[in-house]
């Protein structure tokens, strides 16, 4: 990956339905060029995929979200792979990842109510093999995501003309 | 009568008071602008001279706790010795000059300030001091307050603006004292690269002129590194190098410049500095020290996002056939309106007000920056393209 990579993903990161000819401009490439490097960078497995960043809440979805600490036994050979791979497979489940720490594994769960949620970790993850402890935290309030503040800040109002 | 308006007499009188020097300032070009401006609700505002960025919060974040910790009172004259060292050290590993943080450089209130001392220090009675245009508006004022006479010397756009050894050996007489130069250059976003200020070298040693060099938008270059003429041996002996934190680091309402010159040239300045400010405000002072430690990675990324805007708002410049040559620095964009029949002044008017966008006409800027407009790019990707699209009404519009 060189400098103009990284151009392209900072600025597909920020806005992935930019068109081709704008990343052109924008990265000073030609337009097939902008083709062939974001082909090269999705075979590569360095654009996993093409999102939106949703706040729920504006959206009017009552969706409940919850950060969930696992402790888990590793397994000899596998570590936490494979358990982590069984637990990845829950939709529920919008994230999944291995800490240093007092527990072992994070999840980000959503579902439809804190009943929902509550339900799927004491029926659906709690009871696995492995898994020795689960600790629930219901997420309250969002303040800034994958970068993006949420709550909107008031613009500073600047002189339309200085030199 | 002890109360009440004056009456035209008293009026006249108050007016009277006024210097002679101070009377001879012209106006602000812009300020019918500016009041056009204030009566819409829409403008996109290409006009401004300051990032949109809001200071990095690492920045504020120290301040405010320095306020808390009670730091509120006067600093050395020449600024704390911390923020001293550490511009001493970022100019030596960002630009490669060397200056002593206890003899040779000052902190002033903004680059503006630091330009007013410098001219002062150096200026006498009769004397000429070249100012190389298009330029921000101030340093000929300061000339004419400082007793001396502002002779432009015009960059030109089939040489990218840069400062020639022609034009510059064109404006030189016996009077002249010094040069003042700004590059990366507002308005043009013109650069001097290492070649061209050799080539001018020569000519400031053998008529033994001076150089203030405001260095301001040096983070703000795009393509190959920003040069520092006091780098060059024989120049830094009669160099007065400017900069400050306002265009890097996103810090304009701090007003935190400062001087770098010889020890002889800093003590002259510092007597000046010490009577007109005292010292630059010790919160200015501690958020810069702290934007040089860890304001870097995102004064990087205002960089990388300058330089977006820029290749976005240039290419579409030239699509609408507002010939623009590609600014090499700053963020500012300086179009020719030739192909619109149109003078700047007409043609920044006519914009504001059928489109509602807002650009500096040239001519405000310098004669030879009439027959342009700048446009600061310093505002959102998204409302520069909402001015593309207006400019593109707007010449529709002209035909």
């Amino acid at each position: 990956m060189d400098e103009k990579d990284r151009i392209l993903l900072h600025l597909l990161e920020e806005n992935c339905r930019t068109p081709v000819s704008e990343l052109a401009v924008l990265a000073e490439m030609s337009e097939e060029d902008v083709r062939e490097r974001i082909g090269r960078l999705e075979a590569a497995g360095a654009i996993r995929r093409y999102g939106a960043v949703v706040d729920w809440e504006r959206a009017g979805d009552g969706n409940v979200a919850a950060v969930i600490e696992l402790k888990v036994s590793p397994e000899r050979d596998f570590g936490y792979d494979r358990i982590a791979e069984r637990i990845a497979r829950f939709p529920q489940v919008r994230s999944l990842r291995l800490m240093t720490g007092a527990y072992d594994l994070q999840l980000l769960v959503t579902g439809p109510s804190m009943h929902e949620i509550a339900r799927f970790v004491s029926e659906q993850i709690a009871p696995m093999d492995r898994i020795r402890e689960t600790a629930t935290h219901i997420i309250m309030k969002t303040y800034k995501e994958n970068g993006t503040t949420f709550a909107g800040r008031e613009d500073v109002e600047r002189l339309p003309y200085s030199f | 009568m002890s109360s009440g308006s004056p009456t035209p007499s008293e009026v006249r009188r108050v007016r009277d008071f006024v210097s002679k020097r101070a009377r001879a300032i012209p106006p602000s070009g812009i300020r019918k602008f500016f009041d056009i401006a204030q009566t819409m609700e829409d403008v996109i505002s290409l006009g401004v001279g300051e990032p949109d960025f809001v200071t990095p919060w690492c920045v504020c974040e120290a301040s405010i706790y320095s306020i808390e910790q009670g730091s509120t009172a006067y600093t050395s004259n020449r600024g704390t010795p911390q923020l001293r060292d550490a511009i001493s050290r970022y100019l030596d590993t960002r630009f490669g000059t060397r200056y002593d943080p206890e003899t040779e450089i000052i902190v002033t209130c903004g680059v503006s300030e630091a330009a007013d001392i410098a001219i002062r220090a150096v200026t006498d009675p009769g004397d000429e001091i070249l100012v190389a245009e298009p330029c921000y508006v101030s340093y000929s004022p300061c000339v004419t307050l400082a007793g001396g006479t502002p002779v432009p010397v015009l960059c030109r756009a089939e040489d990218e603006f840069r400062l020639t050894a022609d034009a510059l050996a064109e404006s030189i007489t016996p009077k002249t004292k010094a040069l003042i130069a700004n590059f990366p250059n507002n308005p043009t976003g013109g650069v001097m690269e290492e070649a061209d200020w050799r080539g001018i070298a020569d000519l400031l040693v053998d008529h033994d002129l001076l150089l203030i060099s405001d260095e301001v938008y040096a983070e703000l270059t795009y393509d190959g590194d920003h040069f520092s003429p006091a780098r060059i041996p024989e120049l830094y002996e009669r160099t007065i190098t400017l900069n400050g934190f306002s265009k890097a680091f996103a810090m304009t309402g701090w007003r935190i410049g400062y001087l770098c010159a010889p020890a002889e040239i800093t003590s002259a300045a510092l007597k000046i500095h010490q009577y007109v400010a005292l010292c630059a405000p010790v919160m200015g002072q501690v958020a810069a020290y702290e934007a040089l430690r860890n304001g870097g990675a995102e004064k990087d990324a205002m960089v990388r996002e300058y330089r977006l805007r820029r290749n976005l708002f240039v290419d579409g410049l030239n699509k609408l056939g507002l010939t623009c040559h590609v600014p090499k620095g700053a963020f500012y964009a300086f179009p020719s309106v030739a192909s619109t029949g149109l003078s700047d002044v007409e043609f920044a008017e006519g914009l504001l007000r059928e489109q509602h966008v807002a650009v500096v006409p040239g001519s405000a800027l310098g004669p030879s920056g009439a027959g342009h407009v700048r446009c600061a790019y310093a505002v959102s990707r998204d409302d520069l393209k909402e001015a593309l699209s207006r400019m593109a009404v707007y010449l529709e519009s002209l035909k």
